[in-house]
């Protein structure tokens, strides 16, 4: 293959890469906004989503599309669920405190992780795709499927953006990341809208994994590249913002897509981690945010 | 923190390693062996508790200035053949350079980022050693072979497999660490530390560059950590990158926690129980971090001061 | 005589608003000054530009002849400019007797002998009268005794200039007087900046008084003249027609 169309193929993969990339961070960021705190097992809600998909579309016989949606429905469903429950048990008697959260969402990455290994066990099983239809390039053949899953995220991202902006369930939540102690005085329950917002999270990273599952696998172990890269970009796009973290996404997807092509993939986790740490030292406000108030 | 009763709790401190000097005659041998390499990572958890209980920095990239010890040592043994006291007294150095270098920059941000930019610096730290495989052995890590861990002064030699040895060679260590601990927080550099951690605003002032504090404590920390991973590497015999992995960084929190955030005692009670009880759970599941999760939500949730914290707080307002 | 401190067009904006317009002011040694005026005219901002807490926008503070408008807040407290808050921040988890050590420590130079750090706490609490609540927990001290402490731990500091950010604010009539008579024996040995709403307080200790308004100095003078400056009633009063 010559050098550009070799190009576009590592721009397609990481196109895939930012989809599930940015669906992950969103979920990480939209937490950290509303509520101000960091939610270390964040990979892992990930991750779960992921063998729940295979368990779900082993379970249900027939066509592998049937299986397929009904895990995208299911899966995101039961993960809510779980933090949901670990919100209510957990966090919210923590008063929210910004570095026992923290310390208490490491415990529950251990607990999540360690419960997959029990229960789901040490291998990579595959997920079956919905379809199998290739797409054929003048230089080479590209999956369908991965071409939807970025169709996917695209919706599901202006999905959330329209639910955020121009919806009263939206307002609530802008309204509680504003100033949580106004809101709360104006009637506003922020102490469910806390709730909801730590569920909203977790689903839309379990979507992520079930989207890339029938193209990577899965494991007890996946979540943890994820919650880097969730880091990374929620990091540059600038804590908390919306746009910024998609933009990120897209960035750090394409860039990782295209230099793991040229570079060893653990030179290219060295340097992005550096420089985002640089980046938290010396611009803390991310390169795409705007200075605090 | 008080001006009353040195003297007790410097009694207290001696008896403290008396009893694990008499334990050396006493225990069978496996707990024997468990025990001194408790002991080594006690001294990785008072380093943490410096910064953290102390200064009340919660950092989560501590792996890195153990591994810095741990490959300091175990590396300049293995590729330049050094000495032993010179190997520890390079891992040492490591880490000390190391942690002014992470101190420098990730004391610039406070609360959460500090948190995750400590994270991520022993991230870097954890993949440099995976990248560099050819040296450092990759995740396979590498053996600091026998004879090399044999100290010779003239006629006398002193053999640090030999368990006695290794044993009170850890004990020394601790020892001494313990008692560095215990004077600086009695010093007025910890009264400062400690009024740091309450309010940093209000201690600016007061006339205190907390700064330079705070990055004193990180070396000081830092360097306490090194020593441990420099120990660990010279007395048992092994240096690998999951010494430097973020679950590392991890445990030394957890010890803490339980033992007692700010208490010169509580990183060996907190690592001796924590120990035991992963021991005895990975007898039975491959889980075992199961258990580390769980003891960590509970910590936080219901036992925050931890068990000398509370034993403080309740009866003995004394205890440093 | 030279001044201890100066002020030459001293500004601070927060976004639009600008809390200390183009202050120019000036501080004798050995006076006792307050700073008066309606909430929200500048008066903690200022003080806070003195102190070091926040940086200005633009203009020049001088301390006994040298520049000091770009030097961190702890270089500032070391020359000799100690700030006790308008929100009492003493370090409740620590005894009174820590709270004190810690200023007593710094300003040593011996550095070393536990003997000094003692005589020199003990000394401080004496003055406050604090010394009989030294092993106490600050937290657990009384609203006033904190008030109390924080002069002890602002007294310890050995300071030229003392900035007293409303320190009669919650204490009761009879801790007042002896409060007044704290600040004078304090004035002693060093220069006293007080922001202070009582009128009685103000009237008795001040030997000047500068009234500020809307971020700006509106007027200055003895208490004699203040009570009688008619702008100074209006600000006060609202706005006259």
């Amino acid at each position: 293959m010559h050098f550009g169309p070799h190009l576009l193929l590592a721009a397609l993969e990481g196109l895939v890469t930012s989809a599930v990339l940015a669906l992950t961070a969103l979920g990480l960021s939209l937490v950290f906004g509303v509520m101000r705190v960091v939610n270390v097992a964040h990979g892992e809600f990930f991750m779960l989503g992921a063998p729940l998909a295979w368990a779900i579309s082993t379970a249900i016989p027939g066509h592998p599309t049937v299986g397929f949606l009904t895990a995208l429905v299911i899966a995101p469903l039961i993960v809510g669920a779980i933090a949901l429950v670990a919100e209510r048990l957990v966090l919210r008697r923590l008063n929210y405190n910004p570095e026992a959260t923290i310390v208490a969402t490491i415990g529950m990455l251990y607990i999540i992780q360690q419960l997959a290994l029990s229960f789901y066990g040490p291998e990579a099983r595959p997920v079956e795709p919905p379809f199998s239809y290739r797409i054929l390039l003048p230089w080479f053949g590209y999956s369908g499927y991965k071409l939807s899953i970025i169709a996917a995220s695209g919706l599901l991202l202006v999905a959330t953006w329209l639910v955020l902006t121009r919806t009263k369930i939206g307002l609530i939540m802008r309204a509680t990341q504003y100033d949580s102690e106004t809101a709360q005085a104006f009637g506003i329950p922020v102490d469910r809208v806390y709730a909801g917002v730590f569920a909203l999270g977790a689903m839309l990273a379990a979507i992520a994994a079930v989207l890339i599952v029938p193209i990577s696998q899965a494991h007890y172990l996946m979540g943890q590249d994820p919650l880097l890269l969730s880091f990374i970009v929620v990091i540059i796009g600038g804590l908390g913002s919306l746009r910024g973290t998609v933009v990120a996404a897209v960035l750090i997807g394409l860039s990782d897509g295209i230099i793991s092509v040229f570079f060893s993939p653990t030179l290219a986790k060295i340097i992005a981690t550096l420089l985002v740490a640089m980046v938290l030292v010396f611009r803390p406000q991310g390169l795409f945010g705007t200075a605090p108030r | 923190m008080s001006e009353a009763s040195p003297a007790k709790a410097y009694a207290l401190h001696l008896g403290v390693i008396a009893l694990l000097f008499a334990l050396s005659f006493v225990l069978p041998d496996y707990h024997h062996g468990l025990l001194a390499r408790i002991m080594v990572l006690a001294v990785f958890a008072m380093g943490y508790n410096m910064l953290f209980g102390y200064v009340g920095l919660l950092s989560l990239g501590h792996a890195m200035f153990f591994a810095a010890g741990l490959y300091g040592a175990g590396l300049s043994v293995i590729h330049l053949g050094w000495s032993l006291p010179l190997a520890f007294l390079a891992g040492i150095a490591c880490g000390a350079l190391l942690s002014l270098v992470i101190g420098l920059l990730a004391l610039r941000t406070t609360g959460v980022a500090f948190m995750i930019v400590t994270m991520m610096f022993a991230q870097v730290f954890y993949l440099t050693i995976l990248y560099f495989a050819a040296w450092t052995g990759g995740d396979q890590g590498l053996v600091v072979p026998q004879p090399a861990r044999v100290l010779t002064f003239g006629a006398t030699s002193l053999d640090l497999t030999n368990p006695t040895v290794r044993y009170m060679s850890a004990l020394a260590l601790f020892s001494v660490v313990l008692l560095i601990t215990l004077a600086i927080v009695r010093s007025r550099h910890g009264r400062v530390l400690v009024a740091i951690r309450e309010n940093e605003e209000r201690t600016k002032m007061l006339g205190y560059d907390t700064f330079s504090n705070k990055l004193a404590a990180m070396i000081v920390s830092g360097t306490i950590c090194a020593a441990s991973g420099a120990a660990y590497a010279l007395l048992f015999g092994y240096v690998g990158s999951s010494f430097a992995s973020v679950q590392y960084s991890i445990l030394p929190l957890l010890w803490v926690l339980l033992g007692g955030a700010a208490t010169t005692l509580g990183a060996l009670i907190g690592t001796v129980f924590m120990y035991y009880v992963i021991d005895i759970a990975s007898g039975y599941t491959s889980a075992y971090l199961l258990i580390v999760g769980i003891a960590l939500i509970l910590l936080v949730l219901f036992f925050p001061k931890g068990i000398l914290g509370t034993i403080r707080q309740r009866w003995l307002g004394w205890l440093p | 005589m030279m001044p201890l401190l100066t002020t030459k067009n001293l500004a601070r904006n927060f976004g639009g608003l600008r809390a200390v317009d183009g202050v120019d002011f000036q501080l004798m040694p050995g006076e006792i000054r307050a700073v008066i005026g309606p909430n929200g005219a500048g008066k903690t901002t200022f003080v806070s530009l003195l102190s070091g807490r926040i940086l200005p926008s633009s203009g020049m503070i001088v301390f006994d002849g040298d520049d000091i408008t770009s030097q961190a807040a702890y270089v500032r407290v070391r020359r000799g400019i100690a700030y006790t808050f308008q929100i009492t921040s003493v370090f409740a988890n620590l005894s009174a007797y820590d709270n004190v050590a810690l200023p007593v420590q710094r300003t040593l130079t011996d550095g070393r002998s536990k003997g000094a750090v003692r005589t020199g706490v003990m000394a401080a609490l004496e003055r406050t009268g604090l010394a009989d609540r030294a092993h106490m927990p600050a937290g657990q001290l009384s609203y006033g005794h904190q008030r109390l402490l924080e002069v002890a731990m602002g007294l310890a500091l050995k300071p030229r200039l003392l900035i007293l950010d409303e320190p009669t604010q919650g204490l009761a009539d009879s801790e007042i007087d002896n409060f007044i008579e704290l600040v004078r024996e304090i004035a002693k040995s060093a220069t006293v900046l007080l922001i202070e709403h009582n009128m009685p307080v103000v009237m008795q200790l001040a030997d000047r008084i500068t009234v500020f308004n809307a971020g700006r100095i509106l007027a200055e003078g003895t208490p004699e003249q203040i009570r009688d400056n008619t702008q100074v009633q209006e600000a006060y009063l609202g706005t006259a027609p």
